[in-house]
C-alpha cells in the first residue's frame, strides 16, 4: 500500500507535468492563431502508409538512443548531487577520438567495434575525471569545472578535426576524419523490424539500441542493487550523513564522474557506427545539454530516463510533419521547454505532498522514519536499501582525509 | 539538507533555462504560398524548399534563396513548400525524403551541410529532381550525386574580392576586418577573395580576421552578440571598414559598427535593404551579393522548361551576375569606376581570385 503509494506520487509529477505542459502549449498555438487540436493530431500521426509508420518509428528509437544515453550520464551524477553540465564536451571528445582509432586500425568485426566503444567511453570518462579531481583536491565547483571544460573540449575537438585527425582533403566544405572501415560498423536492426511484420523503413534502425538497453540496465543495478550505488545515493541524499556513516566522499566523487563520462562517451556512437561512420563538423551537437532535461523529466531512474527521451523524440519528429500542415515547428519546442519547466515545479510539489503524508503517517503510527526523498531521487533509499542496515556500524579509515579536502 | 535543496532548486532552474535556451531557435512560420494561375493540378509546380539551419528570417542566405522561389511562383505560378532542419540538424535527411515523398519536384536544398544527405535521398527519389545551393554535384570524393542532382555553386571568392577593393579604397585607417560565422572552407572562401582584394589595391593594409566559432560548432552562424564583440574589438584596435559573412550573426556586427561611428559590409542579400533599422542602414557601405534568389529563380525556370540537365554544376560567378556589389545607399557610386575596371579583369581572367586564404 505504501509502497503503491510511493510510486503514484513518483509518477504524478511527470504526468502532472506533461499535462500542464500541454495545456500551455495548446495556448500558445491557439494564440498564434493555429488549431491546438489539428496540431496534437499532427504530432500523433506517424503516416499514412505502413512503411512511412515504421520510418516514424525508426526516427523516434534513432533519436531517443543518444538522448537516452545522454540522460543517463547526466542521471548518475546528479543521484550524487553533483551537476555534470559538462556532458556535451565529454562525448564530442570521446567520439572524436573513438572515430580517429577506429579508422586507424582493421580489427575483425565486433573486436573492432569494442576498441571504438572503449576508447570513447575511457576518454569520456578521464575528461569527466578532471572534473572530479577539481573538485576534490582543489573545492572546485563542479558545474563551472565541467562548463568550462565544455569550451576546451569543443575547442580541442576543433583543432584535432582541421589539423592532425583530417581526413578529407583540403577545400571541402564538410570537414571530417578518416572514414570508419567495415568492420567497425554496428548492423542495423531493420532485420528485426522486418521480422516483426512492419514494413521496410527507408533509413535503418541503429544497432547500438541494444547496447544502450544493456548501459540502462546495468546502471539500473549497480545504482540499486550494489554498495557503490548505495554510497553514490546516500552521499547524494545527505553528504554529511554519509560521511559520517563512513563513505569516502571524495573517492565517491571521482568515482561518479568517471562512470558519468564514460557513459557520456557513449552517446556519440550509435551515430558514429550505425550511420556517419566518421566525425566530422556535420556531426549532432547539443546532445550533452538535451540529456540534462531528459535526466530531469526522467526523474534520473534509467526506465524513467527512457521514457523521456521517447517522448522528446517522439516530438522531435513531429518539428517536420508540423511543417507540412502549415504550423511552426517551434511549438515542439515550446512542449519540451514547459514540460521541463513543469517537472521542476511538479517534482516539488510532489516532494511536499510525499513529505506530508509521510509526516501524518509517523506522527499517527509513530514507526517508519519520514521519507522526505519523494521529490528528489524517485526511489527511496532509506528505508529498503540493500545493505541499508550495515552502514552506520562501519567506520572507515580514509574518512578522515575525505573531510580535510 | 536545506542548502542542498537550494543548490537544487538553483541547478535545476539553471538546468531548465539552459534547455530552454538550446530551444529558443526562432522558426519563422512556413507558409504555403499559392498564386498564380498553373495549370492542371497534376502539371502544377510544386517547388520544395529545406532551408540550413535558422531557416527564414536570417535576412541572408535563406531568404534569399526563399526570394527566389517566391519569384519562380510568380512567374510559373503553382506553390511551394519550405521546411527547415531541427536545431542540431539531425533531421535534414528526413527535410528532403519527406519533400520527395509527398510530390515536391524540384527539391532545393540551401546549404553546403546536405552534401552527402542529398546523394543518398537522390538515390532513393529517381523520378525527383533536386538542386544544392552551394554545392557541386559531386562528392568530395569525385562521385557525382545522381543523375538528378543539380549543383547551385557561386564564385563567392570573386565577389569578396570587390569588397576587398572597396574596402581597401574607401579605409582611412589602412586597417579592415573580417567576421566570419564559422570557420569552415566556404566562408574561407570569402576571406581568401577579400584579403586578395584588399592587398591588391593597398599591399600595406591590414586585414584582421576573426571566426566567431570554430569547425563543427554551427553556432557562430546565429550568434550575434558574439559577433558583435568580436566586431567591437576590431574597431577599437583601429579598423574601420568590417566584412561580416556570418549569416544570422551579421547584425552584431552592424550595430558595433554603428556604435563605433564606422561602417561595416554585409553578405548574401542586399542587406540595405534587408535591415530594418535606418542606423544600422547608414553603415552598411555595401553588402557581397550572393545571388542565391537569382540561381533559384533560374534553375526552376529551366525545370519548368524540361531543360533541367542533372549531373552538373551551374556556377554563378562575375560574369554571370551571381555574386557582385550592392550600392543601393551610394556610399560606394565615387569609386564604382575603380570596382568595374578590377571585376572586368577578373572576368577577362587577369586576376585569379584566391580560394584559400
Amino acid at each position: 500500500m505504501n509502497r503503491l503509494r510511493r510510486t503514484g506520487l513518483a509518477l504524478l509529477g511527470p504526468v502532472l507535468a506533461i499535462l500542464v505542459a500541454l495545456v500551455v502549449s495548446g495556448i500558445v498555438i491557439a494564440l498564434i492563431g493555429e488549431d491546438p487540436f489539428g496540431a496534437l493530431r499532427v504530432v500523433a500521426d506517424l503516416g499514412d502508409t505502413p512503411s512511412q509508420q515504421t520510418q516514424s518509428i525508426v526516427v523516434i528509437l534513432n533519436r531517443a538512443v543518444p538522448l537516452f544515453l545522454a540522460g543517463l550520464a547526466v542521471s548518475i551524477a546528479f543521484r550524487m548531487g553533483l551537476f555534470n553540465i559538462g556532458v556535451e564536451g565529454q562525448y564530442r571528445l570521446a567520439t572524436i577520438l573513438a572515430a580517429a582509432v577506429g579508422a586507424a586500425v582493421t580489427l575483425p568485426g565486433p573486436l573492432h567495434v569494442l576498441l571504438i566503444v572503449v576508447v570513447a567511453m575511457v576518454v569520456g570518462a578521464l575528461w569527466a575525471g578532471i572534473v572530479g579531481v577539481l573538485k576534490v583536491t582543489r573545492g572546485v565547483s563542479e558545474v563551472i569545472s565541467s562548463i568550462m571544460l565544455n569550451f576546451v573540449a569543443l575547442g580541442t575537438a576543433s583543432f584535432l578535426l582541421t589539423g592532425p585527425l583530417r581526413g578529407s582533403a583540403e577545400g571541402q566544405s564538410i570537414v571530417t576524419t578518416e572514414t570508419i572501415p567495415e568492420s567497425g560498423w554496428f548492423p542495423s536492426l531493420n532485420g528485426l523490424l522486418t521480422g516483426l511484420g512492419l514494413a521496410e523503413p527507408r533509413s535503418e534502425l541503429y544497432g547500438f539500441l541494444l547496447v544502450a538497453a544493456v548501459v540502462g540496465i546495468l546502471l539500473s543495478v549497480l545504482l540499486k542493487r550494489t554498495r557503490f550505488g548505495f554510497d553514490l545515493r546516500a552521499t547524494g541524499l545527505s553528504p554529511s550523513a554519509a560521511r559520517a556513516s563512513g563513505v569516502d566522499a571524495s573517492g565517491m566523487v571521482v568515482k561518479t564522474m568517471l562512470l558519468s563520462g564514460a557513459v557520456a562517451g557513449l552517446i556519440g556512437l550509435p551515430e558514429l557506427l550505425g550511420e556517419a561512420h566518421e566525425f566530422g563538423t556535420e556531426f549532432t551537437a547539443g546532445l550533452g545539454f538535451l540529456g540534462i532535461a531528459v535526466a530531469l523529466l526522467g526523474r534520473n531512474s534509467p526506465l524513467g530516463i527512457a521514457v523521456a527521451a521517447l517522448l522528446f523524440a517522439f516530438l522531435d519528429r513531429a518539428a517536420l510533419p508540423l511543417q507540412f500542415a502549415d504550423i511552426p515547428s517551434s511549438v515542439v519546442t515550446i512542449i519540451q521547454g514547459t514540460i521541463v519547466l513543469a517537472v521542476v515545479i511538479a517534482n516539488e510539489i510532489a516532494r511536499r505532498l510525499a513529505l506530508r503524508s509521510a509526516e501524518r503517517a509517523g506522527s499517527s503510527a509513530a514507526a517508519p522514519p519520514p521519507d522526505g526523498n519523494g521529490g528528489g531521487g524517485g526511489d527511496s533509499p532509506t528505508g529498503d536499501g540493500p545493505d541499508g542496515g550495515r552502514r552506520a556500524a562501519t567506520p572507515v579509515a580514509g574518512e578522515q582525509q575525505g573531510a580535510q579536502a | 539538507m536545506r542548502r542542498a535543496r537550494r543548490m537544487k532548486a538553483a541547478a535545476l532552474l539553471l538546468a531548465g533555462s539552459m534547455a530552454l535556451a538550446a530551444c529558443a531557435s526562432d522558426e519563422p512560420e512556413s507558409g504555403s504560398g499559392g498564386g498564380g494561375g498553373g495549370g492542371a493540378a497534376a502539371e502544377e509546380l510544386k517547388i520544395g524548399l529545406a532551408y540550413d539551419a535558422i531557416g527564414r528570417g536570417d535576412r541572408s542566405f535563406n531568404d534569399s534563396a526563399f526570394a527566389g522561389a517566391e519569384a519562380a511562383i510568380a512567374e510559373f505560378g503553382g506553390e511551394y513548400r519550405e521546411v527547415t532542419p531541427n536545431e542540431d540538424g539531425s533531421d535534414r535527411a528526413e527535410l528532403l525524403a519527406q519533400l520527395a515523398e509527398q510530390g515536391y519536384n524540384p527539391v532545393i536544398a540551401v546549404g553546403f551541410a546536405y552534401d552527402e544527405i542529398i546523394a543518398d535521398v537522390a538515390a532513393d527519389f529517381p523520378d525527383t529532381t533536386f538542386a544544392q545551393v552551394d554545392g557541386s554535384f559531386e562528392l568530395p570524393d569525385g562521385t557525382s550525386k545522381g543523375d538528378n542532382v543539380t549543383g547551385l555553386i557561386f564564385a563567392a571568392e570573386q565577389g569578396s574580392f570587390l569588397a576587398g577593393v572597396a574596402a581597401a579604397l574607401k579605409s582611412e585607417t589602412g586597417r579592415i576586418g573580417f567576421v566570419g560565422g564559422v570557420d569552415v572552407p566556404l566562408i574561407q572562401t570569402f576571406q581568401a577573395g577579400y584579403e586578395a582584394g584588399a592587398t591588391t589595391v593597398n599591399p600595406n593594409i591590414a586585414v584582421d580576421v576573426q571566426y566567431i566559432s570554430p569547425a563543427g560548432d554551427f553556432s557562430g552562424f546565429n550568434d550575434p552578440a558574439r559577433a558583435q564583440i568580436l566586431a567591437q574589438g576590431m574597431y577599437s584596435g583601429g579598423a574601420d571598414i568590417v566584412f561580416q559573412v556570418a549569416g544570422g550573426s551579421g547584425t552584431g556586427v552592424f550595430q558595433a559598427a554603428a556604435a563605433a561611428g564606422a561602417r561595416a559590409i554585409g553578405v548574401d542579400s542586399d542587406q540595405y535593404q534587408t535591415v530594418d533599422d535606418p542606423a544600422l542602414q547608414a553603415v552598411i557601405m555595401t553588402s557581397m551579393l550572393k545571388r542565391v534568389d537569382n540561381a533559384v529563380t533560374a534553375f526552376v525556370g529551366s525545370f519548368v522548361d524540361g531543360n533541367v540537365e542533372g549531373g552538373t554544376d551551374l556556377l554563378y560567378d562575375l560574369e554571370s551576375d551571381g555574386v557582385g556589389l550592392a550600392t543601393t545607399g551610394g556610399f560606394i557610386d565615387d569609386i564604382q569606376g575603380e570596382i568595374d575596371g578590377y571585376r572586368q579583369q577578373i572576368i577577362d581572367g587577369d586576376i585569379e581570385v584566391p580560394t584559400t586564404p
